[in-house]
């Protein structure tokens, strides 16, 4: 499982690094980069899953 | 000058933003016309549209191909293609379509980051603590007045490096911008005068004595390798101001009109001070401040309706946060809501650029509130007004904190 963020969809609306600050960062421009490499842990995957249910964009995702 | 206006029978048909229904409770009109036409229209301001639903309005403001922003505010009138401004617009770039839109808004996107509002958090703090200092011993507390009007224009004025001394003299000056908004060009000229003079001597100070503050960065932002014209310096600040100040002032006063309503949902923020994150985007879903608008770019057929070239778009982002297609239970205000995907910012390229900076603010203002006064409610619910237009949050708020 690994998380990706679309750029072209992203608005940098921030919700993401707020709720999984520890999977997701942010650019100079305000736009979420997501900053966990390989394996997240449980509760990573958790915050994660809250960040895709949350981005007003559609820009979060969490795949195989 | 208020002109009289016809009140509305029926707002599939003849809707009106500003009828005094709307303006006291517009939310049960708003579901009954997603109940009866997905997309209300009226003959008013020239002919407009209004979508009730989150699945309308997240299309239009996606959509550049067949809206554009060149005016935000609809006013009277049906505008015509030469008083319209050009494309990059009066405001950029919250007026800007694309391709100008990105080069706009790149550049104030850094001085609105995370990484240059989070640092602010302390003197945003002090600053809503040393307002509250000034009620103290009262009763009755102004808490959109005397509290939440302050703090946006005192964060703006810090953020800009103008001098603290003319804290009163800039809110007086900020409120005349931002009341201006609705009235005709000619007469907003009018009014613009005194805070160009102002803000043009700020701006000449600062190229004088460049500092660490925004208007030091907008002076040295530079587009294809050129800096800004002092006027582009000034348009910024300008919509930076329009932006930035009613908007936040009306979702701080709404959050603490709904806290003095609910006294479960404060004592759990009391007690539960970490859930205030949480709690914030579901003050910003349910009490959404903002509406924008569009302009319909050519005739065509698009959500079902006849759209003309010109018609306005009344583009409803609280509306949309109270879709129950949407959102589960969308008229419940549920202060732990884990699933938010609200659009009070908007959604598309003109996402507000200020949200870092709203959410910082709000989050404080309301913090700091609740710490002075951990049990408050209304003081008479009759002396609550609301604003009208496109902006909308209690302008009298007195609240009985004692
Ligand atoms: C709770 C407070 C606020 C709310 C609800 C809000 C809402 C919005 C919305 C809905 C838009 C989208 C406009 C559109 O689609 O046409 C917007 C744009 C914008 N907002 Fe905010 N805003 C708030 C506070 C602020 C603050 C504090 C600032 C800056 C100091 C700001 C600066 C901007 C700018 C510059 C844009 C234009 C962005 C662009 O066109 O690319 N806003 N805002
Ligand atoms: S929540 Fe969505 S739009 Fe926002 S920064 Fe994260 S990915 Fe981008």
């Amino acid at each position: 499982m690994r998380v990706v963020i679309d750029a072209d969809l992203c608005q940098g609306q921030g919700r993401c690094f707020s709720i999984a600050p520890s999977v997701f960062g942010f650019d100079e421009l305000g736009n979420g980069v997501v900053l966990a490499s390989g394996e997240l842990s449980e509760g990573e995957l958790e915050l994660a899953r809250l960040a895709v249910a949350n981005c007003p964009e559609h820009a979060v995702g969490v795949v195989e | 000058m208020t002109i009289e206006k016809t009140p509305v029978a029926d707002f599939a048909t003849d809707f009106d933003h500003t009828d005094p229904a709307w303006v006291a409770d517009p939310y049960p009109i708003w579901e009954d016309l997603r109940q009866r036409c997905p997309v209300a229209h009226t003959e008013r301001y020239g002919g407009a549209w209004f979508p009730a639903t989150h699945a309308g309005v997240t299309q239009i403001a996606k959509d550049t191909e067949n809206f554009t922003s060149r005016t935000v505010i609809m006013n009277d009138g049906r505008p015509d293609e030469l008083a319209l401004p050009s494309p990059i617009g009066v405001a950029p770039p919250i007026t800007s379509d694309p391709p100008f839109h990105q080069i706009a808004r790149k550049l104030i996107l850094p001085a609105f980051s995370p990484g240059a509002i989070n640092p602010l958090e302390p003197q945003v703090r002090s600053l809503c603590r040393s307002l509250l200092d000034r009620l103290e011993g009262r009763d009755v507390v102004e808490a959109s007045w005397e509290y939440a009007r302050l703090i946006p224009p005192s964060v703006i004025r810090q953020m800009l490096g103008f001098p603290e001394a003319d804290t009163d003299v800039f809110i007086d000056i900020v409120h005349t911008v931002t009341e201006s908004v609705d009235l005709p060009m000619d007469e907003r000229i009018a009014a613009f005068e005194p805070i160009e003079e102002y803000f043009v001597a700020q701006i000449e100070d600062h190229q004088a004595n460049p500092r660490d503050d925004l208007t030091t960065f907008l002076l040295n932002a530079e587009i294809d390798g050129q800096k800004l014209a002092v006027e582009h310096v000034f348009g910024t600040m300008i919509l930076i101001l329009v932006a930035g100040i009613d908007t936040t002032w009306s979702a701080i006063g709404s959050s603490l009109w709904h806290l003095a309503k609910n006294p479960s949902d404060l004592e759990r923020l009391v007690r539960e001070p970490d859930l205030m994150p949480v709690a914030i985007e579901e003050f910003l879903r349910f009490y959404a401040p903002v509406t924008m608008a569009r302009l319909v770019k050519h005739d065509m057929e698009y959500l079902g309706v006849a759209m003309k070239e010109y018609d306005w778009i009344l583009l409803g982002f609280p509306a949309a946060n109270r879709d129950p297609a949407a959102f589960p239970d969308a008229d419940r205000f549920v202060i732990d809501r884990a699933e938010n995907r609200h659009v009070a910012f908007g959604l598309g390229i003109h996402r507000c650029a200020g949200s870092n900076l709203a959410r910082l603010e709000l989050r404080v203002a309301l913090e700091e509130f609740i710490a002075r006064y951990p049990r408050f409610a209304l003081a008479d619910p009759d002396q609550v007004t609301w604003s009208q237009g496109q902006i909308r949050g209690p302008r009298r708020l007195p609240i009985r904190v004692g």
